[in-house]
């Protein structure tokens, strides 16, 4: 039990009393993306190793006389690409390395463990450079981690280790030095802007709420993380789910809440478990709970898990699911700071607001206003994806242009793709091109292009993605995910949606597009949610940026990208055609024809575009032409 | 009819959670958990138990996608759709899928109950992309061929 700041000093001393202990720790990353490449595994491998080892201790104890070494599961290490990602953390430095299989792991104990040596091979390479140090790794170098300082660092889901890195310091601050007003002054002069996706001023949602008659009030924690192509708050609450629960305590002190909500998607389950584990902990020691080291603030911790529904995303959705209803969004005003869930004063902020709330409270508004830009100040996670050489999670202050983190971070296009955009905030973003890759990313600079900064997907895309497919493609998300309460959404959606698959199918005619342009506009001022009003934009973005696109695949039947099937024109190639007949035999509507032994012949007014005779030809004859 | 031992279940999982409107979501959840489906019988009872009418409980478990009054599968594949794992072609693993196990976008779960095929819109390993989910396991880099070999697997080890 924690009950007072001393016992949470005392404990902290002892936590870093053992943490000191080690010789040597063996970091394997437990993020969902090196989980599904084997790092399970492989931290099994490593504790039957060091349990088999004479002489080497796994847990700390006060007269062990021998080596020790801890194995631990860390949040996400960032390059996701290269898992299974292992640090070895010693005394005077720390290596990371890569792709880690089962059977290195003999080889590393060996030679990093109890040796000193570094294993070349299994280092990060980049561009015939090899690195050692995790913060020497450009991908990561350039890099500001506020919200992810922790994820790779030590056990995620041990709160020791979180309290001896010095967890729960900013929470101690808040709750014994500041008043509620100094917090919530605190948070607003920092600038902090919903990571959501809106880029509200969190400061100024706790004032109003903190100035509401109603008494009863609530903190919810929006983690339903629904666009795909992001899983930056999937990470965090993964990987440091402490943090997380920091930032919500000081926000639950600074409004006078005692109840908190957090709402996981369901398509997360790694969050949950680890968010549960860290509960359990924190009320085991009584830093959740009532009277909360020895004061007079109470509160509890709640876990909502979704259901699959991508518009429980949005504010009074996301409460009315909790309450047990359909999600729903409703009209505003009232705000979700006045009547939010079950109707009472609500603070609800993302997680990574939530994440940089204990930094903030720590160092000071002033430091927090030293990063990022004027209008946008502090960092930006953003899931680094697509096209491009290093996909991963990444932490960098806003205002950092695409090109920095396309070509420095992420390395540059993948297998000397060339770069045609940048799909950036989902389905309720759009897209960026060359002519805005040193536009600097912040709230207000990438609204102006068409665009949002969102809660911070960034998909790349090079040479081989349609973008009237990707348009398509979001169209039939938002479709799929309207929720039906209001028409324009309902509605217009499934009409975009209609026009789009028609061009896609080679049907469209050139007034499909203004009445696309038209629709697209209608539902943006007329929705009744921020989702419904976002849903247009990929769609309008797209339109802006990349008409030709939609013109060529409306007047010339033609897909540039090669992607969307009914443009393909399947030719067969006389050289390597032997006319065996094969084709002919497998095409389902008899538009191949010719004589055996002699070239074959693909009638295109019959051809479906299925591709069955290309998979089936034994000569690779079958080609589709430009 | 269903065995008695659902609402003994059911009662336990109601316990669990409190008998209060707002319980309706997270004990749908834990149901579906246990049988893989949400029998209807089970969600009118639950209704009963927990003060709401019937036909909230069924506007409300037709409104989320992840509940369903069908038996699913032992295996549910849930090939990711997101942008990323789109733009790196999920779609011709989720052919390669549904063509391997005779199944389409209108029948989603195998005749002898071992698999059902879903699509979701994201698994958040988007550094993996292609992905797919099978149970709570999360694929990686998914092709035609690694799905068609990992459903042998799969099938394989109901064999042994």
């Amino acid at each position: 039990m924690i009950e007072s700041r001393e016992a949470l000093h005392q404990t902290r001393e002892e936590a870093k009393k053992v943490l000191d202990s080690y010789d040597c720790r063996i970091l394997v990353c437990s993020g969902t993306g090196c989980i599904a490449t084997g790092s399970e595994k492989i931290y099994e491998k490593f504790v039957e190793i060091c349990k088999d080892a004479p002489g080497i201790f796994l847990e700390f104890a006060p007269h062990d006389t021998g080596e020790h070494v801890g194995v631990k599961k860390t949040g996400c290490q960032g390059i996701c690409e290269l898992g299974p990602l292992v640090r070895i953390q010693k005394k005077d430095k720390v290596i990371q390395y890569t792709k880690v299989q089962e059977d290195d792991c003999a080889e590393i104990f060996e030679r990093s463990v109890l040796g000193d040596e570094v294993i070349e091979s299994l280092l990060y390479k980049q561009k015939g450079i090899s690195y050692q140090a995790p913060e020497e790794i450009p991908f990561i170098a350039k890099q500001t981690r506020i919200a992810l300082a922790n994820c790779g660092k030590f056990d995620a889901e041990s709160l020791s280790e979180y309290i001896a890195s010095g967890g729960f310091t900013a929470f101690t601050k808040a709750l014994f030095e500041m008043t509620e007003d100094e917090i919530i002054e605190e948070v607003d002069r920092s600038g902090l802007r919903g990571r959501g996706g809106g880029g509200f001023p969190a400061g100024k949602k706790w004032k109003q709420v903190a100035r509401q008659k109603e008494t009863v009030r609530y903190v919810v924690c929006n983690g339903d993380e629904g666009d795909p192509g992001a899983f930056m708050d999937g990470s965090v609450m993964e990987g440091d789910p402490y943090r997380l629960i920091e930032g919500m305590m000081i926000a639950a002190y600074a409004v006078k809440a005692s109840d908190g909500y957090i709402y996981v998607r369901a398509e997360y389950p790694m969050s949950v478990k680890r968010l549960r584990h860290a509960i359990a902990e924190l009320e085991r020691c009584g830093l959740l709970g009532d009277h909360i080291m020895g004061s007079d603030f109470c509160f509890h911790l709640h876990i909502n898990r979704g259901a699959g529904a991508f518009v429980c995303g949005e504010g009074s959705a996301l409460t009315a699911s909790i309450e047990g209803n359909r999600g729903m969004p409703r009209v505003k005003p009232p705000r979700t700071v006045e009547k939010g869930l079950w109707e009472k004063p609500t603070v609800l902020n993302n997680v990574e607001t939530f994440a940089n709330v204990p930094q903030i409270i720590l160092n000071g508004a002033d430091w927090y206003r030293s990063i990022g830009t004027v209008g946008s100040p502090g960092t930006k996670t953003f899931s680094l994806t697509g096209a491009i050489e290093n996909t991963g999670l990444i932490e960098v202050p806003m205002g950092t242009t695409l090109r920095e983190i396309i070509f420095d971070i992420g390395g540059g296009m993948k297998d000397g793709g060339t770069f045609k955009a940048v799909q950036i905030g989902g389905p309720s973003g759009g897209c960026l091109t060359e002519e805005h890759l040193d536009v600097p990313l912040d709230f207000d600079s990438v609204k102006k292009y068409g665009a949002i900064v969102g809660s911070g997907g960034l998909v790349v895309m090079d040479e081989h993605t349609c973008m009237v497919e990707v348009a398509r493609f979001f169209m039939s998300f938002t479709q799929r995910e309207s929720c039906g309460k209001c028409v324009p959404c309902r509605e217009g959606t499934k009409r975009m949606l209609e026009i789009l698959e028609k061009i896609v199918a080679g049907k469209g005619e050139l007034s499909d597009l203004d009445r696309l342009q038209e629709l697209a506009e209608m539902v943006k001022s007329m929705a009744l949610c921020g989702l419904g009003k976002s849903a247009p934009l990929p769609v309008l973005s797209t339109l802006k940026l990349f008409r030709s696109e939609y013109e060529e695949h409306i007047t010339q039947h033609r897909c540039r990208a090669k992607v969307c099937e009914a443009m393909k024109r399947y030719v067969i190639n006389p050289e390597f055609c032997r006319g065996c007949s094969k084709c002919a035999k497998n095409c389902p509507v008899g538009a191949i024809s010719g004589q055996i032994k002699k070239c074959y012949h693909i009638n295109p007014d019959i051809c479906i575009h299925c591709g069955a005779c290309k998979d089936n030809c034994a000569f690779d004859a079958i080609y589709i032409e430009d | 009819m269903l065995d008695q031992s659902y609402y003994q279940k059911a009662d336990e999982i109601i316990a669990s959670h409190g008998r209060k409107s707002s319980s309706l979501i997270p004990i749908m959840q834990d149901i579906q958990e246990e049988y893989r489906y949400l029998p209807g019988e089970l969600l009118t009872y639950v209704a009963g138990q927990i003060g709401v009418t019937e036909a909230k409980a069924y506007s409300v478990a037709t409104f989320y996608e992840n509940f369903s009054f069908e038996a699913k599968g032992k295996y549910v594949i849930k090939v990711c759709d997101g942008t990323a794992c789109h733009v790196r072609k999920s779609m011709p693993v989720l052919d390669a899928i549904n063509k391997k196990l005779g199944l389409s976008k209108n029948r989603k779960t195998t005749s002898d109950m071992l698999f059902t095929v879903e699509t979701v819109s994201c698994l958040g390993a988007c550094g993996l992309a292609p992905t797919m989910m099978v149970n709570d396991e999360v694929y990686p880099r998914m092709t035609p061929e690694a799905a068609e070999a990992l459903i042998d697997r799969l099938k394989g080890g109901e064999g042994a």
